[in-house]
Order: structure tokens, then sequence, then C-alpha cells
């Protein structure tokens, strides 16, 4: 395995770690998210704790419990808890409870979609809350792994086993489904919508092009990938789980089908989470061993962003601009790097 | 086989108990004893039945017993998807716990269960296996081994075997039970116990699939001492029962367990590629196998255990001077092909 390499980049590679703003998380970072200028980041348990761009620190305890689930449409946070509570926090520390499961189970995912729609699932239901009224619900065959909304209207990918669902929970149409074998997990649209991709229990993904439900198998990595992300324009799926960045090339109407991955960042441990810059070819590329690399596409040149710490990067988040960077690792620490 | 130089250290893991035994045979007396007895441990329950449990726990959680397929359908790649999720979900509440015991309901295989552990890298890098332990009722055990597969497979598959309930029946019985028992899984520790009452230190923190740990692997009646028996084989097939000195030895009709042993030297180069093409072909059928291996030229112990078809194994530490040097394997399984497997381990001896 890897006890004998170590894991460093070269010594030449460019660096912004001196423009990092130190955060002191304290705990395990889950989630990292920006609203407006404040970076939020989600701890294991019970807080989010807001920075503002002048540093200022502020800790909300939102949950009773450990924090399962948290996304962002870039105004509030939204995290799901193992209190049952779905909660939305605002930059300014102000959060309101949006739901409570009847029977207190786990709230294992969570999703925000367009007009302030906010999904959420327990065990095997998906719900979604969309301007006021009852939440609606789906239950599906199995314990839902992921939730995404699709980019436009109101409709929701619920992902279980040996499938995903899609479903509008405005109509009374049955879910369409997207069928697989195996166990899916985090799934996401292309920023377009005309794909939808799941991370598998396997270490693979499987992506499906909507419009007539056509396969994509993306394969080769060492591990089971936790986090994937689309880069600016949707031209390339940006993926962990492999001792390299691994980019799908998303440009054509057959997305990555019949086409070689890009491969860049090759290193001694695991890339564990990655975030795509917001405006151009860059992902941020947080690996096993603390490390966080910017890497560009057009020519694969590398900026170190964090040096190897005690934990692996847990968190990324790049602001709506592209000027800061927002980072947390499983051992608590946490920090804002000022690009602009 | 996995490299353990990379792993983190197995006791920086938690350890997770695994709890089956049929319907009614006494999992959640075991369950309340272990959470009420004044041990100073913080226990996270993954319980299936709801409300069973008596004692004010936080971290008692729900489970639906998801069994997962992988790798398109291989049956023996099949894992528990609610125990990845609830694991990596509890791991959020680290320090809060010290170990983690998960309830089966009573239909439940304990494989998908172990093998959890095994498949998935993010629960196999914070948790471990402890055990699994089995609760059987004495007055209908007996029953449920001609009716139910699932009662013969957790006997089968435990490191730890309750015979609960004993006071309902006598001891000739007792004895009977015990021999069937034997005659399925030689291996586990077997405990005779009312309303689950047992010292906890012998169901917790055993230990079990922990490679340094396979030390003894001798049929564990051989040395419990409380039978004496001497060993004339009179095969008796017709009724599938044979005496050994007054003690019964069942020969269960498709649950089996052998052992193999040699003192001579195997050979490594010829004894990897037998057993990972035994398990890729025969997996179904083995539920467990362990050994401790003597390999020519190597000063060190070699140690493995598999459950169906997954395998992990490591050098364990040199062979002591004097120290008898000799290769183990144990297999318990359903139909398992004997013969073959004899067979083909002769071609691996160096």
């Amino acid at each position: 395995m890897t006890a004998n390499k170590m894991a460093q980049t070269d010594t030449n590679t460019p660096s912004v770690v001196d423009r990092t703003r130190p955060v002191a998380a304290g705990a395990p970072v889950v989630a990292a998210h920006f609203l407006g200028r404040t970076a939020a980041f989600v701890l294991g348990e019970e807080a989010v704790l807001l920075v503002s761009d002048k540093s200022d620190e502020t800790r909300v305890a939102v949950h009773s419990g450990g924090i399962m689930s948290a996304t962002s449409d870039g105004e509030r946070i939204v995290t799901g808890g193992d209190d049952g509570k779905v909660v939305s926090t605002g930059p300014d520390g102000q959060h309101t409870t949006i739901a409570t499961d009847a029977k207190h189970r786990w709230i294992d995912q969570v999703a925000v979609g367009p007009d302030g729609a906010v999904a959420w699932s327990a065990g095997k239901t998906a719900y979604v809350q969309s301007g006021k009224g009852e939440p609606r619900s789906l239950e599906v065959a199995s314990t839902v792994g992921g939730l995404a909304f699709a980019p436009k209207g109101l409709r929701l990918a619920v992902a279980h086993y040996n499938g995903v669902s899609l479903w509008f929970p405005n109509a009374q149409a049955a879910p369409e489904v997207l069928d697989w074998k195996g166990s899916h997990h985090h799934v996401a649209f292309s920023p377009d919508g005309k794909f939808l991709v799941t991370a598998m229990q396997e270490p693979m993904l499987h992506g499906w092009r909507v419009v007539d439900a056509k396969h994509m198998r993306m394969s080769g990595y060492s591990a089971r990938v936790r986090s994937f992300a689309w880069t600016a324009g949707g031209k390339w799926l940006a993926t962990s789980g492999s001792e390299q960045l691994v980019l799908w090339p998303f440009q054509s109407k057959d997305g990555p089908m019949g086409k070689q991955p890009q491969m860049f960042a090759a290193f001694a441990v695991r890339l564990a989470v990655v975030a795509c810059h917001p405006k151009q070819d860059v992902v941020a590329a947080g690996y096993a061993d603390g490390t966080i690399l910017l890497v560009r596409i057009d020519d694969g040149a590398e900026v170190l962003g964090k040096k190897p710490g005690t934990g692996p990067v847990t968190a990324l988040a790049w602001n709506a601009t592209g000027t800061m960077l927002a980072w947390g690792t499983e051992d608590g620490e946490a920090g804002v790097i000022d690009l602009g | 086989m996995s490299d353990k130089a990379s792993d983190v250290a197995q006791s920086e893991k938690i350890p997770v108990t695994v709890l089956t035994g049929y319907l009614g045979a006494g999992k959640t007396t075991l369950l309340n004893r272990i959470l009420s007895e004044p041990h100073g441990k913080k226990y996270a329950v993954i319980v299936n039945e709801f409300g069973e449990i008596g004692i004010d726990n936080e971290l008692v959680v729900g489970a639906d017993e998801e069994v997962f397929e992988m790798n398109n359908g291989c049956i023996c790649c099949t894992v528990r998807g609610d125990l990845i999720r609830i694991i990596e979900g509890l791991m959020r509440r680290k320090g809060k716990f010290d170990a983690i015991i998960v309830e089966t309901t009573g239909l439940a295989d304990p494989a998908p269960v172990a093998q959890t552990f095994f498949v998935d890298e993010n629960v196999g890098k914070k948790a471990r296996l402890d055990a699994v332990v089995t609760v059987a009722d004495a007055k209908w055990l007996k029953d449920r081994l001609k009716d139910a597969p699932e009662a013969k497979n957790q006997i089968a598959f435990a490191d730890v075997i309750l015979l609960n309930k004993t006071d309902l029946v006598t001891e000739a019985e007792l004895r009977e039970i015990e021999a069937r028992i034997r005659g399925i899984n030689p291996y586990a520790k077997l405990h005779r116990t009312q309303r689950s009452q047992i010292a906890l230190d012998q169901v917790l923190g055993r230990n079990a699939f922990d490679l340094d740990r396979i030390l003894d692997i001798e049929p564990e009646f051989l040395h419990t001492g409380d039978h004496d028996h001497g060993h004339d084989h009179h095969h008796d097939h017709g009724d599938h029962h044979h005496h050994h000195g007054g003690l019964k030895h069942y020969h269960d009709e498709d649950m089996q367990s052998f052992s193999i042993k040699t003192d001579k030297p195997l050979n490594p180069d010829k004894f990897f590629p037998w057993i990972q093409d035994l398990v890729a072909k025969d997996g179904p059928s083995i539920l467990r196998c362990k050994g401790i291996l003597n390999f020519k030229d190597d000063p060190d112990r070699f140690v493995f255990q598999g459950v169906h078809m997954i395998l992990d194994g490591d050098h364990q530490r040199p062979w002591k001077d004097g120290e008898h040097r000799d290769s183990k394997l144990v297999f318990i399984g359903r139909d398992l092909p004997e013969d073959r497997i004899r067979k083909g381990f002769e071609t691996v001896i160096a």
C-alpha cells in the first residue's frame, strides 16, 4: 500500500498557504459553505460555525446531536440532524426549524432547490417542502442514499438501492425510475440538467442521460467516491476516490460515454474532497493526509492551498465569486484562504 | 489480504458486537443486561425493534436491516447498507460511546453484518468487528435447527454462544442440544445461561476477529475439560450421531466444520492462489474459515480468516524458539466439499 511512499508535493509548487485565515473549529468539520462572504463550517455535532470575512466567529447550536447532512443555496445552510430536525441557518446565525420528524428519526439527507424548496429524508421516505403548506412525501423501497433537485422545475432525484427515482412532487404521476443494480449514495444533476450521476457503494460512479436513461459507467477508482462536482459550466465532472484528481468530460451530448477521463495531481494518498471554482476551470482537491491543492484543468498546474495535517480534508467550498476557499478537516482544523 | 502497516491501530477502532439469535431466545434480555450493569461504559445500540430496550440510552438507533448486494449481485458480497450509514453517522459523535452493539432480527443472516466491516473501507477504518454472539433457546433450538436455516446460520457463525433458558430443560436435554451445537460449530465459546445472565467480559471485548488473537483454533470442547471422552469412532451415519465414550457427537446434515493440520511447511506461492480460488468458487458454502500457517523459509507465523469470499490475513509474529511449527486451518460451512478441500490443501505443501 502506501506506507513507505511519502505524500508530498513538489517543493517548487507555488503556494497560497500564507493567505489562510485559520479558524478554530475545534471539532470535526463535515461540510463548508459560503453565505455571501461568510464562511459556514458545519461541525459533526450540534453546531454551525459562521466566520465573517473579518474573521468574526459565531458558533450557533442548531441540533441537539450529530449533524448528518448539510447543504446550501448560498443564502442559508440547511442541516439534518440525528435529533430528527431539519434546520435552516442564515449568515447572521438566525436559525429556524423547517421540520421535525415525528419519530425523531435521523435526517440522513437534505437538498435545496429552486424557489426555496427544501427536501430531506428519514429512512425510506423523502420529503419536499415548497412554499407554504404541508410537505409532500415519497416512500422508496430502501433507505434514501442521496437527494438532488433538478436545476429547473420542481423535480427531485431520490437515490436508493438499485437506482434513482425522479419525482415531481406536485404531480400525481408515479416517479420515473432510473435503474442500475447496487446501492446508490450521493446524487447530482449536471448544471444543464441533462445528466444525473450517483456515487455507488462500489468504487464507481453511475450516470444516466436523463432524456433517454442511457447508462454511463465511470469506474477505475481505488475507493468509494465520496465527493464529486461539476466544473464551471458543467464541462467536467471532478471526482474523488482515487490517488489523483479524475475528471470526466461532459462537453458533448453523450457525456463521458466511450471517453477516457483526464487525470491530474497524482498523489501518494487518496483524494477525499473536491470543490470546483465557480467561474474558472480550477478544482480544489483535498487529500486524505490533509493536503489541499488547487488544480488548473487547462494545463494541470498546481498551487498548494494547505500543507498536510493530522486528518483528512472533509470539507471544501468556494464563495460565489471564487475569491475565497473554505476548508475543514476531520480533526477539527479549518481555515479560509483569501485569493481575491 | 490487507497490509497491516497502513491500517489504523486496531485498538483505536470502535469495537462492534453483533447479537444474533432466533426469535424469543433472549437477545433483548441480554442487551438490557449489558446496558444496565454498572460497567461505566457507554454503548451505542443499533436495534431493529424499537421500544424493546428498557433502558434510557440516547444512542439507540433504529435499523432497517437492509442487505445490499455489491458487484452486480454476487451473493457473497452482501453488506448491510443501513449499518454503513448508521456507523458513519455514529462516528459524528465519536467520544460519546465506547462500543457499538448491533442487535439483529431473529431471522437475520450474520454474514452480511460481518462482511460490512471487511468490504466497506470507511466502516472498516473506524470500527472493528469484535464478535458474533448468538443467544440460543435451550428448549426450542433443536426444533429450530430442523425448520429454520437462519437459526443454524447463527450457530455456525457464532464466536460466543449463550445456551439460554437452561432452567427449562433437563441436564440430559442440555447435553443433547450442546452436542448438536458442537456438531455445527465446535469452535465457539459455549455458555449455559438463565435469563441471559453472563459475565459481560464473556460476550464483550472478545477480539474474535482480530488476526492477532487467532492463536488457538482447536475445537473448544477439547479443552473445556468438562467432558471426558475416548476417541473410539463408530461412525453410525444412520442417525447422524456417534458416541465418544458417553458424549454424543452429532453430524449435522448440511452444516459442517472440519480442520486440517500439517507439520509440513506450506509453499506460499501455491497456498495463496489455492485459497483465493477456493473461496472464489466455494465462498457461498464457506461461512467462516481461519488458519495459522507455517510457510517454508518464513520466520513468521501467518494468520488468516475469511467470511464467505472475503479473506483477510497477515504475518502475525515470529515463530518462537522451540515452538511447534505447524499449520492449522478450520472451515465452517454448508455442504462443504471436504474431500476436495483436503486434496487441494495437499498440493500446497512445500
